[in-house]
């Protein structure tokens, strides 16, 4: 089995534990298990994929032919971390807070949700990171050469011709391909959060770490000599004295420093894959440590593979062909599975940071402009397409990158590209740097700093870069564009003579930045960036929770958090998911348009005034000096003087109902008191009256002599009518207290209603001045009743009685008529006199109502007391209307009627 | 003199806070300088051109420097978290949670 | 000289008794009972002394009275009121409106008569 094959294996073999790896990590996450996922120290590891296979193997080359200048590609970040107080834990805190997804999003979000920023990110960001996914095809596929070349020709040392086998790099493809869909997009996580992947970065990062330090202490204690030996070796060859480019110095530490943060896959794992912001205390020191580490050996392997290995070896395999020289296959081995992991750790979360950028900004908008988009959206699911999009994302973006490989062939032009996709990425540092610390930087300058950066990127670096040749004719790298001098793309404003990666740095970075920070003064921001880059800015200040999709919804969120205490719960609540569907949001919490502030302040004024209102919903949204806890501590205040004042109008009310309750009560026993009053008075009155007759005839009898006979006899007549009456008078006013008082015993008996009808008709007549007739029916009256037969007797006699009392006609007549009313028996009795006046039929039924007063007689108590008995009997009694004369209606109830049918 | 006017200045530990991170913000604008320092060395072809293993340990013993101040302030920091920091994140309520209730 | 006395009541029996008694002490007595038109029947009269009962049908004697005093012709008559009700408020109100006598039902007929001889002397000595 040569050594290809066992290379082959080992990569399975590493391929498929990797696989595991990732999955048992998200299978443990999927349940909430394994702390250690989030810990610092794989935060910290899968921050490793900073360093690829084109550092594995590169930086040796690097050092081998440029001395120490690879170590700025680790200083910089170096910087990056150290500084992180005040630079990335602002980074990473927005990224958490404002839920940002990649690099594309959080610079969308800074600068007013601006699609078209994203879109040119991306773009940015796909042109700068396809080379450097095929630079790591090409690594990949460089050290199987070498395994290839050591088997063909064992022990003879490493041929530095390019005879890979054909299809590695595109089988390496498809696999990183495979791998970055299966666990970069397994499903739609709303952090895009994914443990799988990281946790098997960690893993790599960890086996190159060891591959290199091991293959480091093995050059410098196993061929070197020792460490002092190795140091003399280094001083000894010919990149042995200090020598340096102090532009290429520094551009390239400033590119790496951006790149830190600004490269897609940097970006994810170091802020959106963050679980929590205090991990990067430990990324601070650690992070630089693993560099350290990582860089420890380059110079040594450098020297010694300078010295040990033939002439024209490929400085950038020295890594694997020190170990393969001096037979140390397993080791080689281990090296090899380091380079392996660099590249493959690289590859797969480029690749899947990519993606999510394509697919949110690229296609997703547009899909979700046409047709189906919109059917998809209004079902409400996108989910699968967006999955589908993101797969078939990385499934281009690996094609791309392999095809660039294939077209490129030639390695040594893929070196350079390194350093090329650092620079295009770090056109992003300016509008990056502007959004987080200035508030005054604007979408139309980050698009115009952008766009400088990027079209100078192109013309001076990515396009006389690419290829053998580069992409731009000779010509126009001889005599510039159009043939003018000045725009040479190496020599651009005629600056001649600088180094090619200098030269774009300075002008590319410079020009963006002027671009960006004179747009930014010279434009005016929309509402929404203006709050969304204050909400950047005072991050620490506001210190927003880490929710909400976009920083605008942790904003409304606090506007809600806030008006609930104000308004309550409900009524808040139910103004936020109005003003949601007035603006058409999917959830329940509007975006903070400034109509919407505008409404909520209206609403708010109405609890705590205008000023007040104003000034929290600014503070909310404006971030000035006073903290959003501040406001909320007053909000709790207001809050609870509300409910006081409240408690204390519902006291009042209270006070009121009871206040009203008392009046009523007064009003009735008022009422009472003067009803009594007024029925004493006129009890007095009814007894005074014939007590005065009394009185003064009997006086006149007493006192008068020669009084007649005749006047006498008269005399005495009238006391006694009078002392009658006084007992009538007494009897009633009695037989009234009984009836009101209910104590009164009912003598219920059936007989036929003629029967008591008859009695009443002798009874009320007996003796009758004037007669009156009475026309009855004897048929109708052939009913049955069972009642209290003397009591309403009773009310029949002074019926009959009223009648024959107050009927003025010449000829009077009472009609008494029987009829069936439903389930109740009516009895009428009419006259044919005047009856009573219509606004005295009201009172006819009151005691001491008396009609027409001039007619002695009754109290006034007889009408009140037929309607007490009818009450006690179940039934009632009423003035008929629309007679000409008298007319009393007595209405039996039912059971009393039917009863005999 | 401050122990007659002690209330115009902080107490002793928020002052102490506030050096060190003024410290940890310096700490990246030193770091650069010390990276850049050996710029302005002897370089090959010039008089008394330093050796690549000096200039190698040299940048070495820097990073390392660096590296151990970061971790000393993350751990000064890491014992004052709560009261370090501008302001500690507030536990995020519940959307819809009544707090005001 | 024959005085006038106009009583106004509606109870026909003591109607009849204060006829009774009035007439022999000499002097005229003329009847009315309703409260309507009692004020112009007062004024018809113009009597030398008015009794006037204080519940008549349609108007009361209280509201009777107050027309009365508003009158020039009746300002200065004297009035003897008589009332069957037990308030204290209406001998108070009575007084307010400018009775010359109030008296409550039942009387004495001794009473009466001497309150009228009173009133009608009263009005003879100016």
């Amino acid at each position: 089995m040569d050594a290809l094959s066992i290379l082959v294996a080992v990569c399975l073999a590493y391929v498929i534990v990797l696989f595991a790896v990732a999955f048992l990590a998200e299978q443990m996450a999927g349940q909430g298990r394994g702390q250690w996922l989030r810990s610092p120290l794989i935060y910290t590891l899968s921050l490793s994929i900073y360093c690829t296979g084109w550092t594995f193997y590169g930086a040796v080359g690097y050092a081998a032919r440029s001395g120490l200048e690879f170590i700025t590609i680790y200083l910089g970040p170096t910087l990056v971390m150290i500084g992180w107080w005040w630079g990335l834990r602002k980074l990473v805190r927005i990224g958490r807070s404002q839920r940002v997804t990649s690099i594309a999003d959080l610079l969308a979000s800074r600068y007013g949700k601006s699609n078209l920023l994203a879109i040119g990110v991306t773009i940015l960001a796909v042109i700068s990171v396809t080379p450097y996914i095929a630079l790591q095809l090409q690594s990949i596929t460089l050290s199987f050469s070498i395994f290839a070349d050591a088997g063909a020709s064992h022990g003879g040392g490493a041929n530095p011709a390019m005879m890979p086998p054909d299809n590695s790099a595109f089988l390496v493809a498809v696999g990183l391909a495979i791998f970055a869909i299966l666990f970069g997009t397994r499903n739609l996580d709303a952090n895009e959060r994914h443990h799988g992947v990281v946790t098997a970065v960690a893993l790599e990062a960890v086996v190159k770490l060891v591959a290199l330090l091991a293959v480091g202490i093995f050059v410098v204690w196993g061929l070197g000599g020792g460490l002092s030996e190795t140091l003399a070796r280094v001083d000894a060859s010919e990149i042995g004295t200090w020598q340096v480019h102090g532009g290429r110095w520094t551009a390239i530490t400033l590119l790496a420093a951006a790149a830190v943060v600004c490269l897609p896959r940097m970006f994810q794992v170091m802020v959106v894959e963050n679980d929590d912001e205090r991990h990067l205390r430990t990324a601070a020191w650690a992070f630089p440590l693993y560099l350290l580490l990582m860089s420890l050996f380059v110079v040594p392997i450098a020297v010694v593979g300078l010295d040990l290995l033939p002439d024209g070896s490929n400085p950038d395999l020295f890594v694997l062909s020190l170990p393969l020289m001096a037979g140390e296959d397993g080791l080689a081995m281990l090296a090899f599975l380091g380079g392996f992991s660099s590249a493959t750790s690289m590859v797969i979360v480029a690749a899947m940071a990519l993606s999510i950028m394509v697919s949110n900004h690229l296609v997703m908008p547009l899909y979700l402009s046409t047709k189906w988009g919109k059917g998809a959206m209004a079902a409400g699911d996108v989910r699968h397409v967006v999955l589908l999009v993101r797969r078939v994302s990385i499934g281009v973006i690996m094609a791309l990158g392999y095809f660039y490989f294939d077209l490129s062939g030639d390695g040594t032009a893929l070196a350079a590209i390194g350093l090329i996709a650092f620079a295009g990425i770090a056109q992003i540092l300016p509008a990056l740097v502007g959004g987080l610390f200035w508030r005054g930087a604007t979408r139309i300058g980050a698009l115009s700093g952008l766009s400088v950066g990027f079209a100078l990127w192109v013309y001076t670096s990515l396009l006389p870069g690419i290829g053998p040749q580069g992409l731009i004719p000779a010509g126009i790298m001889e005599n510039g564009l159009l043939g003018l001098a000045w725009l040479k793309p190496h020599a651009l404003f005629g600056i001649e003579g600088m180094d090619p990666i200098v030269h774009t740095v300075l002008w590319s970075l410079l020009l963006n930045t002027a671009a960006f920070i004179a747009m930014s003064l010279l434009s005016f921001p929309s509402p929404l960036e203006r709050l969304q880059g204050a909400q950047f800015v005072h991050v620490f200040d506001r210190s927003v929770g880490p929710r909400g999709w976009t920083g605008s919804l942790a904003q409304s969120e606090d506007l809600v958090i806030m008006a609930q205490r104000i308004l309550g719960p409900d009524r808040a609540q139910a103004l936020f998911q109005r003003e949601a569907r007035r603006q058409g949001a999917r959830g329940n919490l509007p975006e903070p348009t400034p109509e919407f502030l505008d409404r909520l302040e209206r609403e708010l004024s109405g609890s705590i005034g205008t000023a007040t209102a104003h000034a929290m919903i600014v503070q909310i949204v404006g971030g000035e000096t006073v903290s959003v806890e501040d406001l909320m501590a007053v909000a709790d205040e207001s809050a609870q003087l509300l409910e006081y004042s409240t408690q204390l109008e519902t006291k009042s009310a209270e006070l009121t109902r009871t206040a009203a309750q008392l009046r009523e009560a007064n009003d009735k026993l008022t009422q009472i008191s003067l009803q009594k009053d007024s029925f004493l008075s006129q009890v007095s009155h009814e007894l005074r009256t014939p007590m005065t007759s009394i009185r003064a005839f009997s006086e006149i009898l007493r006192d008068t002599e020669r009084l007649g006979e005749e006047e006498k006899s008269r005399y005495a007549g009238i006391i006694h009518a009078e002392a009658i009456r006084l007992t009538r008078l007494l009897d009633d006013l009695l037989d009234l207290s009984v009836l009101e008082n209910g104590q009164v015993s009912l003598n219920r008996r059936s007989a036929s209603l003629s029967e008591v009808l008859d009695r009443a008709v002798a009874s009320a007549l007996a003796g009758a001045e004037r007669p009156i007739r009475v026309d009855r029916r004897p048929r109708e009256e052939a009913v049955e009743i069972h009642t209290d037969l003397d009591r309403l007797a009773q009310v029949f006699i002074n019926l009959i009685g009223n009648a024959q009392k107050y009927c003025v006609s010449d000829a009077p007549r009472l009609t008494i008529r029987v009829r069936g009313m439903g389930d109740r028996l009516a009895v009428d009795f009419v006259d044919n006199g005047t009856g009573v006046p219509r606004e005295a039929r009201a009172l006819v039924f009151e005691k001491f109502a008396r009609v027409g007063g001039d007619k002695a007689g009754g109290a006034g108590l007889g009408l009140a007391i037929c309607r007490e008995i009818m009450d006690r009997l179940g039934g009632d009694i009423t003035y008929l209307d629309g007679h000409q004369g008298g007319a009393f209606r007595v209405l039996l109830p039912a059971q009393q009627a039917m009863a005999a049918q | 003199m401050s122990t007659r006017r002690p209330n115009i200045f902080l107490e002793r530990e928020t002052y102490r806070r506030r050096r060190v991170l003024d410290a940890a913000r310096l700490l990246p604008v030193l770091g650069a300088a010390l990276l850049a320092l050996p710029l302005l060395w002897p370089q090959q072809g010039e008089a008394g051109a330093l050796p690549m293993s000096l200039v190698t340990i040299y940048y070495f013993t820097v990073w390392a420097l660096l590296i151990l101040c970061v971790f000393i302030f993350g751990r000064t920091t890491r014992k004052w978290d709560a009261g370090a920091e501008p302001r500690p994140p507030r536990a995020a309520p519940q959307p819809g949670d009544p707090r005001g209730r | 000289m024959t005085r006038t006395v106009l009583l106004i009541e509606d109870e026909p029996n003591i109607i009849e008794a204060i006829r009774f008694l009035l007439t022999r002490e000499g002097w005229q007595v003329e009847t009315h009972s309703n409260g309507a038109d009692a004020v112009e029947t007062v004024l018809k009269f113009l009597p030398d002394l008015l009794i006037l009962d204080l519940m008549l049908p349609g108007r009361s004697g209280l509201e009777i009275l107050q027309d009365l005093r508003d009158h020039g012709a009746t300002r200065s008559l004297p009035v003897l009121m008589l009332t069957a009700r037990g308030h204290s408020r209406d001998r108070e109100m009575a007084e307010r409106a400018g009775v010359s006598r109030f008296m409550t039902k039942p009387f004495s007929n001794h009473e009466v008569l001497g309150a009228i001889r009173d009133l009608l002397a009263e009005t003879h000595r100016p």
